[in-house]
């Protein structure tokens, strides 16, 4: 059913408008002012036009960071999608037991960011941590404040057990939607365990695997507080990734131009991944209009 | 049987760091350094005495549930009304401007860290409460319109035609008539707004420098100091934890649900 066309909704959507004006498009435009401007000091300023950007481009850290970023965002994905399905269709189907262990896979998504990471810092360490002595304990040289690699992999198993449960509630509420018709059918016609992931479960949860993909890319793509909290960066850069490489940029060195017109890059690939992301989900609302029994 | 083991590790696995952090919220900090145990010798309470004793820590925890909730209520309050807009009708842009709340909601929070100081010193609310609400609308006011917008186009469009029908006044029917119908959605959403102003830290660190620090930029200035209190820092760490666990049984339908903006 097409929505009918109504101008004056626009009156509803004016306070929204306003308060994103505010706090979205003011300070965007600022960045895009400093991001073509050498600012010297608030008196003495010189319009320099791409100069900044020709700069940041070229910039060998930037690239480190950026490089650093994809290598990180891929290996969450890599683990976390495969690991977070083969989970949810470990999980029962119904019945109280159902309920509790969702409660109990989501509540690392309800910790706030910064505590992640002090639990981990708390966790992994060789002293005083569970993990770390346990790593200790079985001879492996592991120091996450000391050794690159060390700090990497932690970085990675913190995204990994904080964001895991996001992929298996996903694919945990599409393997519901699932009639059980679906099986019994399967079940007659004597398909095996394999036959019947493959040919039933893994069409019927492409879309909340597209969403899971997505929202997983963007989420570790914009990483900051956790890494910041356990590593701050550290050691060297090794997890310095690019929120944080931007935000010391523009609050720790002041490197105003410099921060600035890497904002607008940065903010210009998120766009992009938006656009995918945003007609991917309208497109599988259309088709649920299509066909109301395919709602997932 | 594989899968029931399968899914006890995973289980098993996400709840050892947990426990850790209860663990050393129940020691003495020299018990911590002293030895290495799996359970606390003689488990205290001393620690969080110091949190809700010492005016440095409760600050922190009043500092953060002033600008959550005044995010939260301001959230949903402009949110309401945008997202009947979006689920019942088209207009000129609608399509543009629920794109353009999205790409808000995904933006990176370090693009927007210089301006917003700028900006909220220019208008002289740097170091308030008000300063940090208002910088988590950005990412909070298109999550609850998004989210709001999925439960409301589950309404059928039916109950709003009936009712101006009945003579009900806009306002009146979205009152007394839609808000009831979508409660589930907007307790959800509200939950969500407190969630995610809750765990941010950039922002909340950056806006503030003394008067309104939150209990996150508390938990991090103590780490970079000499000398840490493990204990103290694990005690504030599993305080936080609290509204989460209160509340997750009743949004365990929705977790999913929250994070991916309503769309699933």
């Amino acid at each position: 059913m097409e929505k009918p066309r109504n101008e004056r909704a626009w009156l509803l959507v004016l306070p929204v408008c306003l308060i994103v004006a505010f706090s979205a498009i003011l300070p965007l435009m600022t960045v895009v002012n400093y991001s073509v401007q050498d600012i010297v000091s608030p008196e003495q300023r010189v319009f320099v036009g791409w100069e900044w950007f020709k700069d940041i481009l070229r910039d060998p850290e930037l690239q480190a960071a950026f490089v650093r970023q994809l290598v990180f965002s891929a290996t969450v994905l890599a683990i976390e999608l495969p690991l977070g399905l083969s989970i949810a269709l470990c999980m029962p189907r119904s019945g109280w037991r159902a309920s509790l262990i969702t409660v109990l896979v989501g509540m690392p998504l309800l910790i706030p960011w910064n505590v992640v990471g002090t639990i981990w810092q708390v966790f992994a360490r060789t002293d005083i941590g569970l993990g770390g002595a346990a790593l200790h304990g079985l001879g492996l040289d592991y120091n996450y404040a000391s050794h690159s690699l060390d700090a990497w992999l932690t970085v990675v198993a913190m995204d990994v057990w904080h964001w895991t449960p996001l992929v298996v509630l996903l694919c945990y509420g599409g393997l519901r939607a699932i009639p059980e018709a679906y099986y019994r059918a399967a079940a007659i016609d004597g398909a095996s365990r394999w036959a019947t992931f493959r040919h039933i479960e893994l069409p019927k949860l492409t879309g909340v695997l597209t969403i899971g993909v997505l929202l997983r890319f963007m989420d570790s793509f914009v990483i900051y507080t956790e890494p910041f909290v356990l590593t701050g960066g550290g050691p060297g850069n090794s997890t310095t990734f690019l929120s944080q490489h931007l935000s010391t940029m523009a609050v720790g060195q002041f490197d105003l131009g410099r921060a600035a017109a890497f904002s607008l890059v940065y903010f210009l690939m998120i766009l992009v991944v938006c656009y995918v992301f945003y007609n991917l989900m309208t497109r599988g609302e259309r088709d649920d209009l299509a066909k109301p029994e395919g709602k997932v | 049987m594989i899968r029931k083991g399968w899914l006890a590790l995973f289980l098993l696995l996400t709840f050892l760091p947990l426990y850790w952090m209860v663990n050393m919220s129940l020691r003495t900090n020299e018990e911590i350094l002293a030895g290495f145990h799996l359970l606390p010798n003689r488990p205290s309470l001393a620690n969080y005495r110091v949190i809700f004793t010492e005016e440095s820590w409760y600050r922190g925890y009043l500092n953060s549930l002033t600008y959550v909730a005044i995010n939260t209520l301001l959230s949903v309050a402009v949110a309401l009304p945008a997202a009947y807009a979006f689920s019942r009708f088209r207009f000129l842009g609608s399509r543009h401007l629920f794109f353009w709340l999205l790409t808000n909601r995904m933006s990176p929070p370090a693009v927007f860290l210089l301006p917003f100081l700028e900006l909220y010193s220019s208008v002289s609310l740097f170091d308030t409460p008000w300063a940090v609400a208002l910088a988590h609308t950005l990412f909070n006011v298109p999550l609850a319109v998004w989210v709001l917008e999925g439960f409301m186009s589950a309404i059928p469009r039916e109950i709003d035609e009936t009712a101006y029908l009945d003579g009900y006044s806009f306002p009146r029917f979205f009152v007394r008539i839609f808000l009831p119908l979508v409660r589930t959605g907007v307790g959800v959403t509200a939950f969500f707004c407190f969630m995610f102003s809750w765990a941010e830290l950039l922002f909340a660190r950056t806006l503030t420098a003394v008067d309104a620090k939150p209990i996150a930029a508390t938990m991090t200035r103590t780490v970079s100091a000499a000398g840490m209190d493990w204990g103290v820092l694990a005690a504030a760490g599993v305080l936080t934890l609290v509204p989460g666990a209160l509340v997750i049984w009743f949004v365990r339908n929705y977790i999913a649900k929250g994070f991916a903006l309503g769309r699933v």
